[in-house]
């Protein structure tokens, strides 16, 4: 075991260790401050993969910008555990069987994965540190607007209309 | 052992993490000393002159003082929300010190050593994010404490460093059209051998001061903290040392982004009309260290003479300077940066 296998194994129990916290805790702010955990953790991944860009994309987007937003609404509504609306038995049944689905999905796609490995043989190892370069600066720049500039300018194009539609939202009373 | 660690370089670079900690603290709190030194020569007082000599061991006293009082957690508090709002605010203002090149390389015990804690290539980026998380130990102990205008600061706090993110954010983009790296080191380097930056992105650099004056919460800017609005802002509740983190932060912080900017836009350590080559490393090293701290302090000092110039902005006008005003002018500057760029590659 060298050092990028023991990070590799604290990060991910941290990642799921908050991942379960952001669901088991009561208080809906400390849900949040889990899942910014979660971020956090999964970062880490990204710096394991080489991928330097995506780390740092990922803590300035999800955590310091989508999370913001959410501990915002979250303080402004000030919610309680007795003011928790209590939900259906219906509804957590049907919320039981779509994550069931789910992971029987994942199940699924990761034994296709772990087949094709050991068909193609390769080494089997859990992470790749300083190997993978996909995730440099420059090679996504040249991924993005090269093989991918169309799917990538029709994004920002749903962005701004996702941008003017809450707007008008935000305008409907005057 | 399994293990196979470089223990020198970890050794190496804990020493350089807390010598640059350390640094970072003693300016801070020479800051305040010095806050209070250039408000008093600004309205023609004496300013701290009892305890020490000119009053220097001032902040010393106010040190010792805040460790002092009461430790106060209020009833309602979310207690462990509010003992982590102040350690964010601090850890977030240390955080940025990692990528930042102190100085040139030196020669110590046979070992040639980096002045920097991480050369990573993507150094400004990671100052961003960490300015971006630096919302969170306002937020936090705003909501903990449990107090309305507490959370009406928190979220003033919030949302006024959320909207100048944006500003900040473009006028870096800016400056990468002409730097072509993202790796600070790679950038003072660069300046190091032509000009500064300064004489490419004036208006960049504008933008850029003004979006840290905010980013710091600094008067204009201080409307998390008006008093004669909210009491005391988010820290309203806060006593002893936890306040002192809070007040502390806010030193390292504008410690911090003069170093940055100094490293964007300055030449970072580099001294002008000096060649480096002609002295020994060391020495030169040296030189740029001191060239840098002159620099950070330099605006940090234009920071305290801005505070005691400029009354505070109203609410409505600082979102209107924010959005309609820098924003603006940030997204002009970047594009007609990069139509210059594109011609002159050409």
């Amino acid at each position: 075991m060298n050092v990028t296998e023991i990070l590799f194994w604290i990060l991910s129990a941290l990642a799921i260790g908050s991942a379960l916290m952001v669901l088991l805790s009561k208080n809906p702010v400390h849900s949040v401050l889990w899942l910014i955990m979660v971020f956090f953790a999964i970062s880490g991944h990204y710096i394991l993969l080489n991928a330097q860009f995506l780390f740092i994309v990922n803590l300035i987007v999800y955590a310091g910008a989508i999370m913001v937003l959410f501990l915002f609404v979250i303080m402004l509504m000030n919610l309680n555990t007795d003011t928790e609306p209590q939900k259906n038995k219906w509804l957590r049944l049907a919320g039981v069987v779509a994550g069931g689905c789910l992971m029987l999905v994942f199940v699924a796609a990761f034994r296709e994965a772990e087949i094709q490995r050991q068909q193609a043989n390769a080494a089997v190892r859990l992470v790749q540190m300083g190997e993978g370069n996909i995730g440099l600066i420059e090679n996504l720049g040249k991924a993005l607007f090269h093989e991918y500039v169309l799917p990538f300018e029709i994004s920002s194009v749903l962005f701004l209309s996702a941008m003017v539609g809450a707007v008008v939202i935000g305008k409907k009373g005057d | 052992m399994l293990l196979t660690i470089d223990w020198l370089l970890i050794i190496e670079k804990l020493v350089l993490i807390v010598v640059v900690v350390l640094v970072a603290l003693g300016i801070a709190m020479y800051s305040t000393w010095a806050e209070r030194k250039v408000a008093a020569v600004m309205q023609d007082r004496k300013g701290p002159t009892r305890a020490g000599p000119f009053g220097l061991l001032q902040p010393v006293a106010d040190g010792i003082k805040l460790f002092f009082k009461e430790e106060i957690i209020p009833n309602t508090s979310n207690k462990f929300l509010f003992v982590l709002g102040p350690m964010l605010a601090m850890m977030t203002a240390m955080l940025t010190s990692a990528v930042i090149p102190w100085g040139n390389k030196i020669e110590l015990f046979g070992r040639t050593i980096d002045l920097q804690i991480a050369d990573v290539n993507i150094g400004i980026l990671f100052i961003f994010g960490v300015v971006s998380l630096g919302v969170y130990g306002i937020m936090i102990g705003g909501w903990a404490s449990n107090n309305k205008f507490s959370l009406m600061a928190a979220i003033r706090g919030a949302s006024q460093m959320i909207s100048y993110e944006l500003a900040m954010g473009i006028a870096i983009i800016a400056l990468m059209f002409i730097t072509g790296t993202l790796s600070l080191k790679g950038i003072v380097e660069q300046q190091m051998n032509h000009t500064w930056n300064i004489i490419y992105q004036p208006i960049g650099f504008l933008v850029f001061f003004v979006c840290a004056l905010a980013e710091c919460n600094r008067t204009p800017f201080d409307l998390p903290e008006a008093e004669n609005e909210l009491n005391f802002g988010y820290h309203q509740e806060y006593s002893s040392m936890k306040l002192g983190f809070y007040l502390f932060a806010e030193y390292i912080n504008m410690f911090i982004s003069g170093v940055v900017m100094a490293t964007l836009f300055f030449g970072g350590y580099d001294l002008p009309f000096l060649n480096e080559a002609t002295l020994s490393p060391n020495i030169a090293a040296l030189i740029g260290v001191l060239a840098l701290f002159g620099k950070a302090i330099f605006f940090v000092l234009v920071f305290m003479w801005i505070r005691w110039t400029i009354p505070r902005f109203r609410y409505d006008q600082l979102m209107n300077l924010g959005w309609k005003g820098l924003l603006p002018l940030a997204l002009v500057n970047m594009l007609v940066t990069a139509a210059v760029v594109l011609w002159l590659n050409k």
